[in-house]
């Protein structure tokens, strides 16, 4: 029995301060007993006078009587191929009536770093059956795209729909999705049950929900739960893992709480300076080790607060994420599903996924060039608003026609369309074919002998 | 030496008492040994940074002193490594602990047991010089290691040299003082190894990319910083230079940066031909990966033992390119290590002292002749990633104070996918002057000449755009219409380059010139036909001008050059 301290001497918000205790060890496991009820907790810093700990499930209730015992070990999850297709809460517990968790192994959450020189280069193909990310912002196994979106924009379907629809091309393959809500309400998270037992995705899912009344310090823990979770999965079982978290934006809000806690010296608004740091630890939980079956990838989601993507939780995730897809609130007026702005968005995995063997050789000429319009038609917008269509050149006019057609055709699309990568080429050709064969600047000749639609009809005839 | 104890743990900070270790020793902290370095002293404390994650060390456990601090091992077998930011091998920390990184590993930096052929180049009764050769190694088939005093050292006569196989800690010579000399030393990574005299930079790096050569050009010794927000293309540059750069020797270091990158980067390289000799790029390469996610602690360490390295291959004689991505995450190491000291922060929470450290960086570049007599270069490329894409933050404001070539990238570029997303009009190269008289003299009289009027084109052109913008460009002036054609085909058919494309990837200085010079022909040409009235719509439909746009895709670029401007001056013959 370990022994049991009551020499709490400050309460302070998630925090308690403990004295006159044996030696502690940083980051090991607390445990907390008052009246009853146990509260789990995590040292954060430890002298021999002192010892701070933050409290998972909130410290109301705690007195100075409360008992607190150390565990002697960090916080470990426990583990078993029975882990598939439970609901859980954000530390861990089971919410969804069942038994507790018989652990085969028991796993640190802090996650050691992938050994770089171990890591597996990501290049197989997800097809996701979405246009604006198969075919302009390519999704690679192992990889980690966040999407940024802002408060009231239909991230969430979106995301159900990568998850609903991802698949690797000609092969079938055991693979698991696990979902980290942190802090987003009761009927959000409605939402993302009530899909996943619609399309029978439960049954190979892990879900973790932190819900926006319970402790905001939870959510610290939710997605290392989530993600030693997708590594067992990954490399011990041989799965190809697809791990959703939302929101982003609520586990820094408590990153910052905390750090104000501990009244730290504050970074940029108030985020604490290790935030960076913080973010990769789990950020850099995706990825594929070589000589494993498995892989993890990564589509955390997050809300950029009014819309702004130097804030710094979108700013810091986007330098550590492999690109981004970003949510336009402009798209999404326009009645555009899904709103992918595809301008800002980036994949940056895309290349290795893409090509010959792995979707077909035109795909980055096909790309670029389909870019490069819809960003000179966007420019172009701004002009014609002021000197009108009629006054703007022959080329001017085709460039912001393709514009349109491109919102129209290619980025959008039905909620359950699930279009196949050589789709999404095609529409793109069929764009590509309304401008002089002399604007393809960007497509080498052979893919426009081979791929445009006015020589690949031509060589259908003489077939 | 001293064991003490320690007092208290928060994060990858530890304080211990019963301590005499200097400032910047290394100690090695609890049960486990973990690598960790002194960062302050205060009373009878020391403050100690661990390089690895401190959980589960409790106050009470032992703090080793080593008596020395951070060192580099400097001798054969470090290229080709993969390091991790204290240069332990990243694969042998992986044959030690599996895939993940477990703690408390310590690994030579390079291989002790692995014998190397020692030919000495100095005999009996030669008096040796600190920095001086007497020896070389064949370290891989292109690089010869010269083994050198040390430069701390004394030097003195020789007593005995020995040829023959030899591991790095076996004697190689013995001096008259009876000072053994091996292939191996070591050297504190925070400072900077001597030289005997800087030089000028007055040689250019080549890297084949049109915007960077032909524009705003690297010297040898050089710095240069690129900052850009996040998606613009800083890492593929970085890459793309490492590469191609006419370098002998690069030094990657990946300071805080994405795993996949990394695995991405020791994926290809070891696959990548060395376009100069067709070996394996690998084989003059040494990488630094520290990801993001790995001990912060390492990370800022990571930057001086890249430097270290890269200055110790200069000594021998060689060009070193060393490329950190990215220093923003270097300064926000120290700004974490910084915050957790509760130093009083400087702007946006760095230190005070941010601006000197960084200063300290990159004076450590430069073409200078060395102390065995010769020339090396050591240059810097430092990515930089503004929070916010912001440019007027503390990290690129500094960095900008010091680097002498600045790659702008632009996000509005990225999103046209327009690469290297180099912006023409905020860039820069305090290079230019020192520089052309070597184009002069090595490409052609007209370098800078074409350079001038094609950036003379390009300012005009953002300033016309203001205009058409408002009015739309049918109401310009013909010969203005021109100028924004001319323009776009600058921007289209030579500062765009793809990185990806097997021909276009690297570009020639006489293919760069050529290219360049045939479009400042067309516009020659043009502007002579608006002058004999022709309309502008049949100038700029001249089909020769098309066929232009897509020679820089070939290898064997010249007959099919002057094939378009032969058409292309008939054509413009033919316009009436």
């Amino acid at each position: 029995m370990t022994k049991e301290y009551k020499t709490i001497t400050e309460i302070s918000g998630p925090l308690i301060f403990v004295e006159k205790t044996e030696p502690v060890g940083y980051n090991e496991l607390v445990e907390i007993r008052t009246g009853g009820e146990l509260k789990r907790g995590q040292v954060l810093d430890t002298s021999d006078e002192i010892v701070v700990i933050q409290v998972f499930e909130g410290t109301g209730g705690l007195s100075k009587d409360s008992a607190v015992s150390f565990t002697g070990d960090v916080i470990k999850m426990p583990l078993s191929p029975g882990i598939v297709g439970r609901v859980l809460s954000g530390s861990g517990r089971p919410r969804d009536g069942g038994p507790e968790i018989v652990p085969e192994v028991l796993r640190d959450i802090a996650g050691a770093a992938i050994n770089p020189a171990s890591r597996e280069k990501p290049r197989a193909f997800i097809q996701t059956g979405i246009s604006t990310i198969d075919g302009t912002n390519t999704l690679v196994r192992g990889q980690k795209l966040p999407i940024f979106s802002g408060a009231g924009l239909p991230h969430n379907d979106v995301a159900l729909q990568i998850a609903r629809q991802a698949k690797a091309l000609g092969e079938a393959e055991s693979f698991a999705v696990i979902f980290c809500a942190m802090g987003i309400t009761n009927e959000e998270a409605q939402h993302f049950l009530a899909d996943f037992e619609r399309t029978g995705a439960l049954e190979r899912a892990v879900v973790f929900l932190n819900l926006a009344d319970d402790p905001a310090v939870e959510r610290i823990l939710t997605p290392r739960l989530g993600l030693t979770t997708a590594e067992y999965l990954a490399f011990d079982l041989d799965m190809h893992v697809l791990i959703i978290y939302t929101d982003m934006t609520n586990y820094c809000e408590s990153l910052r709480q905390m750090g104000a806690a501990r009244e730290e010296v504050p970074g940029r608004r108030g985020y604490p300076g290790y935030m960076y740091t913080d973010l990769a630890i789990q950020y850099e939980r995706a990825g594929i080790i070589r000589g494993k079956k498995g892989s993890i990838t990564q589509f955390p989601i997050l809300t950029m607060p009014g819309d702004d993507i130097t804030h710094p939780i979108p700013d810091l995730s986007g330098y550590i994420t492999e690109g981004q897809i970003i949510i336009s609130r402009e798209l999404h007026r326009k009645g555009i599903y899904p709103p992918v702005d595809i301008r800002p968005s980036l994949s940056r995995l895309m290349n290795s996924g893409i090509g010959k063997g792995h979707t077909r050789e035109d795909h980055r000429a096909v790309s670029d060039q389909l870019y490069a319009y819809y960003a000179e038609g966007n420019d172009l917008r701004g002009l014609a608003a002021i000197v009108g269509k009629e006054a703007l050149s022959e080329r001017d006019k085709l460039v912001l026609e393709f514009a349109d057609k491109f919102e129209k055709r290619f980025v959008n699309q039905g909620r359950d369309e699930d279009r196949s990568i050589f789709d999404t080429l095609q529409i793109g050709w069929d764009l590509l074919a309304d401008l002089p064969e002399a604007m393809l600047t960007r497509v080498d000749d052979k893919y426009i002998k081979q791929y445009h639609p006015k020589y690949a009809s031509a060589a259908k005839k003489a077939e | 030496m001293e064991v003490g104890k320690v007092k208290r743990v928060a994060g990858p900070l530890v304080q211990a008492i019963g301590l005499k270790a200097s400032m910047y020793d290394l100690v090695l902290v609890g049960e486990e040994g973990l690598m960790s370095e002194v960062i302050g002293i205060s009373g009878n404390k020391h403050i100690i940074q661990v390089y690895e994650d401190t959980g589960g060390v409790r106050p009470g456990e032992p703090v080793k002193e080593t008596g020395a601090p951070l060192v580099a091992q400097l001798g054969p077998g470090i290229l080709t490594q993969i390091y991790d930011g204290i240069q332990r091998p990243l694969p042998k920390l992986a044959e030690m602990s599996g895939d993940f990184i477990s703690r408390g590993l310590f690994v030579d930096g390079i291989d002790h047991k692995k014998k190397w052929e020692f030919k000495p180049t100095a005999k009996k009764g030669d008096a040796l010089k600190p920095g001086q050769a007497f020896g070389e190694v064949q370290e891989q088939l292109l690089i010869n290691h010269k083994i050198m005093v040390p430069p701390k050292m004394k030097g003195g006569a020789i007593k005995e040299i020995y040829g023959g196989n030899f591991t790095v800690d076996e004697t190689v010579c013995v001096l008259e003082d009876g000072t053994e000399l091996t292939m191996m030393h070591k050297w504190p990574v925070r400072q900077a190894r001597p030289v005997a005299e800087k030089l000028a930079p007055t040689i250019p790096l080549r890297t084949g990319q049109r915007v960077v050569d032909g524009f705003f050009s690297l010297a040898k010794g050089g710095t240069a910083a690129i900052p850009g927000g996040f998606g613009t293309g800083k890492t593929v540059m970085q890459q793309t230079l490492s590469k191609w750069a006419d370098v002998d020797i690069v030094i990657y270091v990946g300071c805080g940066e994405r795993g996949n990158e990394m695995a991405d980067l020791l994926h290809e390289f070891p696959e990548l031909q060395d376009p100069r000799t067709g070996r394996p790029l690998m084989e003059r390469s040494i990488v630094y990966a520290n990801t993001s996610n790995m001990p912060v602690a390492a990370r800022e360490a990571s930057i001086y033992t890249g430097m270290t390295t890269a200055e110790y291959y200069r000594d021998m004689g060689y060009d070193c390119l060393m490329t950190a991505d990215s220093t923003s995450r270097w300064a926000e190491a120290m700004r974490e290590m910084g915050s957790r000291l509760e130093e009083m922060p400087g702007e946006e929470g760095y230190p005070a002292y941010l601006g000197a450290r960084l200063a300290d960086f990159y004076e450590r570049a430069g073409r200078a002749a060395v102390l065995n007599g010769g020339q090396g270069s050591v240059s810097i490329v430092g990515a930089v990633s503004p929070a916010g894409g912001d440019f007027t933050e503390p990290v690129t404001q500094n960095t900008l104070r010091m680097v002498k070539v600045f790659w702008a990238l632009d996000s509005k570029l990225t999103q046209r996918r327009h690469f290297p997303s180099i912006n023409w009009l905020d860039s820069y190269s305090l290079y230019d002057q020192t520089l052309e008289p070597w184009f002069v003299e090595n490409v052609s009289p007209n370098w800078n000449k074409n350079k001038r009027r094609a950036m003379a084109i390009l300012q005009e052109n953002a300033e016309l755009e203001e205009i058409v913008m408002l009015v739309g460009s049918d109401a310009l002036p013909e010969d203005q219409q021109i100028t924004l054609e001319v323009a776009r085909m600058i921007i289209n058919f030579w500062l765009a380059q793809s990185a990806f494309h097997p021909v276009d990837t690297f570009a020639p200085y006489k293919k760069q010139f050529d290219l360049l010079e045939a479009i400042l022909k067309y516009r020659d040409l043009a502007f002579d036909a608006v002058q004999k009235g022709i309309p502008v719509a049949q100038i700029t439909s001249v089909p020769s001008k098309d066929a232009l746009a897509k020679v820089r895709l070939e290898a064997e670029y010249e007959p099919i050059l002057a094939k378009v401007m032969a058409q292309m001056e008939a054509e413009f013959k033919a316009l009436k």
